[in-house]
């Protein structure tokens, strides 16, 4: 059987005034059908443009393919027409932003934006644009199934009207419109408080199990990613460094990032445990160091990892790290 | 008994509502008769989610905006009052970092000029002693004198944090007030940040009101801790006691919110969102969401009542419920 999606040593590089930037370094990565997949990481470690790179979002140029698959039922996206890529937009695989604010149109009320979105995507896959009034209902069934009171009533109201919690529910259901399979949620509850954080997250698992989609959840938080995946891969600096059991990962790390990623945060149920920073900083992506990315912040590198680049291997089923030192 | 360094008394600020071209807009009640007390080299957390009121709270009590009521006490000294004139030997005393230290740092000023800056209009350094002590200053929080020279864009986000809490300390204030100092860092530096405030605190006896909506990161740098709700303080005690053993039912639903790395799966503690503060409900602000809510919340807004052991809360039905 092959995999729902499967990046295989996809490479990505930014042309930019000061140079090359090879902001994806290599990457692999398999999600199955109905699968979670968190992928973590600091800023600037590539994470929201490989998940734009599932959309083909990302603008090119400046962005260009250097290497590598990615490949959605068995087909790559990487050389897909604009019109076969919007057939798959929406429909095959949806997305969702860290700020529901910056994608509803102010002046628009929902009902109409949804209407537009749900009568677009008719358009993208060459049927018949249903009536706006067929929309309409669309539209008020897809509020329901986020858990939003009142559809008819929210139709009829504009952004400003509703609170960030709402918005991220609206825009959950315009990226369920084209019964997707694959839902790509960007830091979907960054911008949300705590306890809003907790509801959406709680939505997303409910939809995830009720429709059997598979979820790539992007975030910072490895919190939000103990909440609602089953699996996680880390990033840094544009490479995968270790990928494993969500579980698996966050009670024992093993690469030195991921331990380091860990012992950062922050735990409030056990204040005595003081989170520890890693000294040094993200490096330039134009000048990425030797070998391994990570070296020059690493507690236990040595001279292979300046000059060799580890590559990801499989250390224990289902556990893969990029690290010359890592022991299962 | 020593006066708290700060002190503010029924502290509150209404924006008033506007009858503007295109519609009114109803007065909003940001901070309600609001009582704390910080004291000298202490650390008090203000939490709670966004709209509570915690940065109007802390641009009050700098006297950055006027207040609408109350009395802000500073090192025993009325500053309610004090015009602006009366403030400036105030304000070497007290200091803001704020949460975006892109935007709090001129582009066109290197590390040193930033942190030379107030120096330089206090009339405290010039020349040779002035570069020394911006020196001295950019070491103590932690960047190496190879930084100096450097302006904000090639600086991260923690090195700018950096120089602005050595720019704050410049000064050598008494107080430092930080809104969601880290909340703009990666987390790996956000722990660095911490240690380095952690260690200015201990060296300089400095005073901390924290204000985050991170209760994890306020359990590592406070002793004490208020929640906010809707403008009013709901809880207020130890750390320990707030976050580890929280009283109020909106303190609980916080704390149970938060997602752990240790448990897969996340049960949302609250329904609903918090109400706009335009239109508050009635009674309690916070017993349309709340699951021990009996009519009697409704009715009116229950007192702040301060408990045998020192503990504040707002919530006679949490004492009725809760052994």
């Amino acid at each position: 059987m092959t995999a729902l999606l499967e990046i295989a040593d996809y490479r990505l590089a930014f042309d930019t005034f000061d140079g090359t930037a090879q902001v994806l370094d290599g990457i692999d990565l398999t999600l199955e059908a109905g699968g979670t997949l968190g992928i973590v990481g600091e800023t600037g470690c590539g994470k929201s443009v490989l998940a734009r790179s599932l959309m083909a979002l990302n603008p090119m140029p400046p962005a260009r393919v250097v290497s590598g698959q990615i490949r959605f039922r068995g087909s790559d996206i990487l050389g897909m027409s604009d019109r076969e890529m919007r057939r798959l937009r929406g429909r095959a695989i949806s997305m969702v932003f860290q700020d529901p604010a910056s994608y509803l149109n102010p002046l628009l009320a929902i009902g109409t934006q949804m209407e537009d979105a749900i009568r677009g995507q008719d358009a993208a896959v060459g049927e018949r644009q249903r009536p706006r009034a067929a929309a309409r209902a669309r539209a008020a069934e897809l509020l329901a199934a986020v858990g939003l009171p009142e559809p008819a009533r929210l139709l009829d109201s504009h952004p400003h009207q509703l609170s960030g919690g709402m918005r991220q529910r609206v825009l959950i259901a315009m990226a369920l419109a084209g019964d997707p399979v694959l839902l790509v949620a960007d830091e979907p509850t960054t911008a949300l408080d705590v306890t809003v954080q907790a509801q959406v997250l709680a939505l997303i698992a409910r939809l995830v199990a009720e429709r059997g989609l598979a979820l790539m959840l992007i975030t910072h938080d490895l919190g939000v990613v103990a909440a609602a995946c089953a699996r996680v891969a880390v990033m840094y600096a544009g490479t995968v460094v270790e990928e494993a059991a969500t579980a698996d990962l966050l009670s024992r790390p093993l690469h030195p990032y991921a331990r380091g990623l860990i012992a950062a945060v922050p735990d409030l149920d056990h204040p005595e445990r003081r989170p520890q920073g890693i000294a040094g900083s993200i490096p330039s992506l134009i000048t990425p160091p030797r070998g391994c990315r990570f070296h020059p912040r690493c507690p236990v590198a040595t001279e292979r990892c300046r000059s060799e680049k580890p590559l990801r291997r499989e250390i224990l089923p289902g556990r893969s790290i990029a690290c010359h030192h890592a022991t299962p | 008994m020593t006066q708290p360094l700060l002190r503010a008394e029924g502290l509150s600020k209404t924006y008033e509502g506007k009858r503007g071209l295109f519609r009114a807009t109803r007065a909003v009640q940001a901070v309600a008769e609001l009582d704390l007390a910080l004291d000298h080299g202490a650390a008090l957390g203000i939490v709670g989610e966004s709209g509570c009121g915690k940065s109007t709270l802390a641009r009050l009590l700098l006297r950055l905006i006027p207040l609408s009521a109350g009395r802000i006490t500073f090192d025993e000294q009325d500053i309610t009052a004090l015009d602006e004139a009366a403030m400036r030997p105030l304000r070497r005393r007290m200091q803001l970092i704020h949460q975006n230290p892109s935007a709090a740092l001129d582009p066109r000023l290197t590390a040193e000029d930033a942190v030379a800056e107030p120096l330089r209009i206090q009339g405290l350094a010039t020349g040779r002693a002035l570069r020394d002590r911006v020196a001295a200053l950019l070491t103590e929080v932690g960047l190496p004198p190879a930084f100096l020279h450097r302006f904000p864009h090639e600086l991260s986000g923690g090195q700018k944090q950096r120089v602005c809490i050595a720019r704050a300390l410049a000064l050598e204030p008494d107080l430092l007030v930080l809104d969601e100092p880290t909340s703009a860092l990666d987390v790996s530096v956000q722990a660095q940040i911490l240690d380095v405030l952690d260690a200015l605190r201990a060296r300089r006896g400095l005073a901390y009101l924290f204000i985050s909506h991170n209760l994890a990161v306020v359990r590592q740098v406070c002793e004490r801790v208020a929640v906010m709700y809707l403008g009013r303080i709901v809880e207020e005690g130890t750390a320990a006691e707030v976050l580890g053993a929280p009283r109020h039912p909106y303190t609980r639903a916080l704390l149970g919110s938060v997602p752990r790395l240790a448990a897969h799966g996340v049960a949302p503690a609250a329904p609903g969102e918090p109400p706009n503060p335009a239109s508050p409900p009635p009674g309690c602000a916070f017993q349309p969401r709340c699951p021990i809510a009996v009519p009697a919340c409704r009715e009116s807004m229950p007192p702040l009542a301060t408990l045998m052991d020192g503990h504040r809360l707002r919530c006679p039905r949490a004492m009725e419920v809760s052994p």
